[in-house]
């Protein structure tokens, strides 16, 4: 059996309309790592700062498959929980950033520091599934967010460990020798959060951060009903920034450094950008938060007839 | 002291194996020579009986590149001439190019890497009155000879003649420079070339030892429409010959799946003049993210995956046609995301009439359907060359959807771009278990990376010597061997010990050893002076 004539219909690709759209950024796929570092019911606030983020960062349009959610994930179901399956954001639980289809890749005691490290330099064993890993390439834009209690140059995993900024900024290191990212937006909403991009040296890194060193980040509001507070004031702002966007809207990092000015979060959000390549104002917000694809139309098609049975 | 300082010392080393660090040291200065070797074949007619004597003759260049600081190409071409057999003679008198090249390919049969011109008089009739070279589907090119050659000139200027049209069949057909500086993109991050370059490397994928394919017919309607499609027939006689074309280059792992109710995410615009709904090109891009989520992929590999989507309409939606930027309507009727895959939109409403009792049971012409996903898998794959310069006749791809010289194509910048993909990592890893001396260098990872670096030497030696297919081999292994090393699961740094805290925790183990020890030091010293001036005292 064999195929007969494949004749090939020749019509040129259209160059600058299809290429054009490539240069906005060099990207063509998006992941997010997030990271609730706390755990207990009382650190509550982490987990919804980091739900939210994923539901956000879900909205936009990036997959499950190319998520990494690392959370204590002991909320929903805590006893202490009087509304049990559910965590709010809002003091009038109008949103529950729990849900039906989270989808939790490293849950309660798997939140560790070394965890963390591996899933970002890819030192995984052999055994880990896919939904473990983060398979980047080097066209990947990466967000990384994390949440917890730091301090000045560290942030603690779950009470018992901590990561030290130096080893954040070298596994970043490693990540761009491995040309495992295009760029890469680092967001953490910590005590004294600033401390920990200063140590970053690799290129295409932007980083925000709620509190500068020295000041705390401090927590929105209590829900009387719950008992707890329910979300970190920079990320309270963030996430209403962030409902805004759309997955076809143009603002840019700009608009996100205005976010949660110190009126509103009573510490001062710092950023870092001086290691990002592009202009800040022509990356998009969408570019790190959202999964916009490129598409280009297919022009050519190749013939194929059926094929032909030969006679015995 | 003298027992328990190297005892210490011993019991908190970390052990570390050897590794050749001289050898990556010398890996981190790329210097890579791609040969290549093309035949050129004088039928009759081209030249004169005594220009024949003259032709058996074999020329050698040098083209010679620096890339950066640490690279540096050098493109060798090995040009034979020769004159042509009575059956090569009888091969190129068929009535069509075609046939011609597929009688010489009869004849003779190129090895990997190398290529054949047949240079043709001006008045054959095999091309086209403006087209100069027909290239085949296997590694021969026909080149015709220009009209000012027509009187017979000597010899060194016909061989000057034909000498730029030579080379640009060698960079359409083997190398270019365009497309080696592409691949060296892991070591070398260039500034933007052209954008039809930039273009192509965003949309290709990486070199990647294995892939998946995943076909996924989506079915929004299973109320209206009942779609057989016999995926399983159509990927063994069109998918699978290409696969197994390309079996030196990566493995393929396919599947397939169908998904009900799946809808596009977006709403097509109907427009009554054509009677049809209609999807932008601006609203394609947010046709994928929806459907992604619901894809599913195989657990067990992490290679990267290729989606191909074959999307029917729902019978209130139909027909659905895809339109350009220019408003113009789309003949494939399918669109491509770069590193992602394909989606074709299949319209059914022709196979049935308005009283037809639903569910309609419709089998899908796979044919149309693989042609336009082969085509995206060229596309994404690499293989599809950018268009060729003008006058050149390039033919269709042969019967298992990939032409020899396509093939060589990807070897060539695959080998590439595992070599320096493989550079990097290596030396990068060297570097960085120098720069952190708390690392523990177990045995395999030094084997691994002794064993890179040997099949990264032999790789770039059988680049220079031209064996194409051994080259691409040690690259493949080279690759796995320090992608093996480099993401090793021990070699984690953890022990982040910064001096404060290592003396922080010595200090409160020996100080208060050393207090007493310091002290009696000091009464002896002074007990020791004493004495010495009580001697002196004595003696006075």
């Amino acid at each position: 059996m064999s195929l007969t004539g494949s004749t090939r219909r020749f019509s040129p690709l259209v160059p600058q309309e299809n290429a054009g759209q490539f240069f906005s950024s060099g990207h063509t796929n998006n992941w997010a790592v997030l990271v609730c570092t706390s755990r207990f019911w009382f650190n509550y606030r982490h987990v919804a700062n980091t739900l939210s983020v994923y539901r956000s960062v879900k909205r936009l349009g990036i997959p499950d498959s190319h998520i990494v959610l690392m959370l204590a994930d002991d909320m929903a179901c805590n006893h202490r929980n009087p509304k049990p399956a559910t965590v709010f954001s809002h003091k009038n639980m109008e949103l529950n950033v729990y849900g039906d289809d989270v989808e939790v890749d490293y849950r309660g005691y798997e939140v560790t520091v070394e965890n963390f490290l591996r899933v970002l330099t890819g030192r995984l064993p052999p055994s880990t599934p896919r939904s473990k890993r983060l398979l980047s390439d080097d066209r990947s834009n990466i967000l990384i967010y994390l949440t917890g209690h730091g301090g000045n140059g560290f942030l603690k995993f779950q009470d018992s460990e901590e990561i030290s900024n130096v080893e954040l900024a070298d596994a970043f290191e490693q990540m761009w020798q491995k040309r495992r990212y295009n760029e890469l937006l680092f967001i953490i909403d910590t005590c004294q959060g600033a401390s920990m991009y200063e140590r970053f040296y690799s290129p295409n890194l932007m980083a925000l951060a709620s509190s500068q060193v020295g000041e705390d980040s401090l927590s929105h509001q209590p829900d009387l009903a719950i008992g707890v507070h329910l979300m970190d004031r920079y990320t309270f702002y963030l996430l209403e920034f962030l409902e805004d966007i759309h997955p076809s809207s143009k603002a840019n990092m700009n608009d996100l450094f205005k976010v949660c000015p110190k009126s509103q979060c009573v510490s001062t959000p710092g950023h870092r950008t001086d290691l990002f390549l592009r202009d800040p104002g022509s990356a998009l917000i969408t570019d790190f938060f959202g999964s916009v694809r490129k598409v280009e139309i297919t022009m050519e098609t190749i013939n194929l007839t059926e094929p032909i049975h030969s006679f015995r | 002291i003298i027992v328990g300082v190297p005892l210490w010392w011993r019991t908190t080393e970390t052990y570390r194996a050897w590794l050749p660090v001289s050898q990556i040291n010398e890996l981190s200065n790329l210097q890579l020579q791609l040969s290549a070797e093309v035949e050129v074949v004088f039928a009759r007619g081209t030249v004169t009986p005594e220009q024949q004597k003259k032709v058996p003759l074999t020329q050698i260049q040098d083209e010679e590149h620096t890339v950066d600081e640490d690279t540096a190409l050098r493109y060798r071409y090995e040009t034979k001439y020769r004159t042509a057999t009575i059956m090569e003679e009888d091969a190129l008198n068929q009535p069509t190019a075609a046939e011609a090249d597929l009688s010489l390919h009869t004849l003779s049969e190129s090895p990997c890497g190398s290529l054949v011109v047949y240079v043709i008089p001006e008045s054959s009739s095999l091309l086209p009155e403006d087209m100069d070279v027909y290239v085949g589907q296997r590694r021969t090119a026909l080149l015709r000879i220009g009209a000012q050659m027509r009187v017979g000139k000597t010899l060194d200027q016909l061989l000057a003649h034909l000498e730029p049209r030579i080379k640009q069949v060698l960079q359409v057909m083997s190398f270019s420079h365009t497309d080696i500086s592409a691949a060296l993109s892991d070591r070398v991050r260039l500034s933007p070339g052209n954008k039809e370059s930039i273009a192509d490397s965003m949309r290709t994928f990486k070199s990647s030892p294995g892939y998946e394919i995943t076909f996924s017919l989506l079915n929004p309607d299973p109320k209206s429409h009942r779609l057989h499609w016999d995926i399983e027939g159509a990927v063994q006689t069109y998918i699978q010959p290409l696969l197994t074309k390309l079996a030196s280059v990566a493995n393929f792992s396919i599947d397939s799946q169908t998904l009900y109710y799946a809808m596009l995410g977006v709403n097509p615009r109907f427009d009554s003049s054509l009677s049809a709904y209609t999807l932008h090109s601006d609203s394609l891009a947010h046709v994928i993210n929806p459907v992604e989520a619901r894809l599913g992929s195989n657990a067990a590999s992490s290679n990267p995956v290729l989606n191909f989507l074959l999307y029917v309409p729902d019978a209130h939606h139909s027909p659905l046609y895809i339109h350009d930027r220019k408003k113009q309507e789309v003949p494939s009727n399918a669109f491509h995301s770069p590193r992602w895959g394909g989606i074709m939109v299949y319209n059914v409403n022709g196979f049935y009439g308005p009283e037809a009792v639903f569910p309609v049971d419709v089998n899908i012409n796979m044919a149309k359907v693989m042609g336009v996903f082969l085509a995206q898998l060229r596309l994404l794959l690499g293989v599809q060359s950018s268009t060729a310069p003008s006058g050149f006749l390039v033919a269709p791809c042969g019967s298992n959807g990939l032409a020899d010289w396509e093939l060589d194509r990807l070897m060539w910048s695959r080998s590439v771009e595992n070599v320096a993909t493989a550079t990097t990592t290596i030396t990068s890893l060297a570097q960085l278990l120098e720069q952190i001396g708390n690392i523990v260098i177990n045995d395999n990872i030094a084997e691994q990376v002794s064993s890179a670096v040997t099949s990264l030497q032999l790789a770039v030696a059988e680049l220079e010597t031209g064996n194409l297919r051994f080259a691409l081999q040690y690259s493949k292994e080279a690759i796995l061997a320090s992608e093996r090393a480099f993401f090793d699961p021990s070699l984690l740094h953890l022990l982040y010990f910064p001096d404060d805290q290592k003396f922080a925790i010595y200090i409160p183990l020996f100080l208060p050893m050393c207090v007493p020890i310091l002290l009696s030091l000091l009464k002896i010293v002074s007990d020791a002076r004493q004495k010495r001036r009580e001697k002196q005292a004595k003696k006075d």
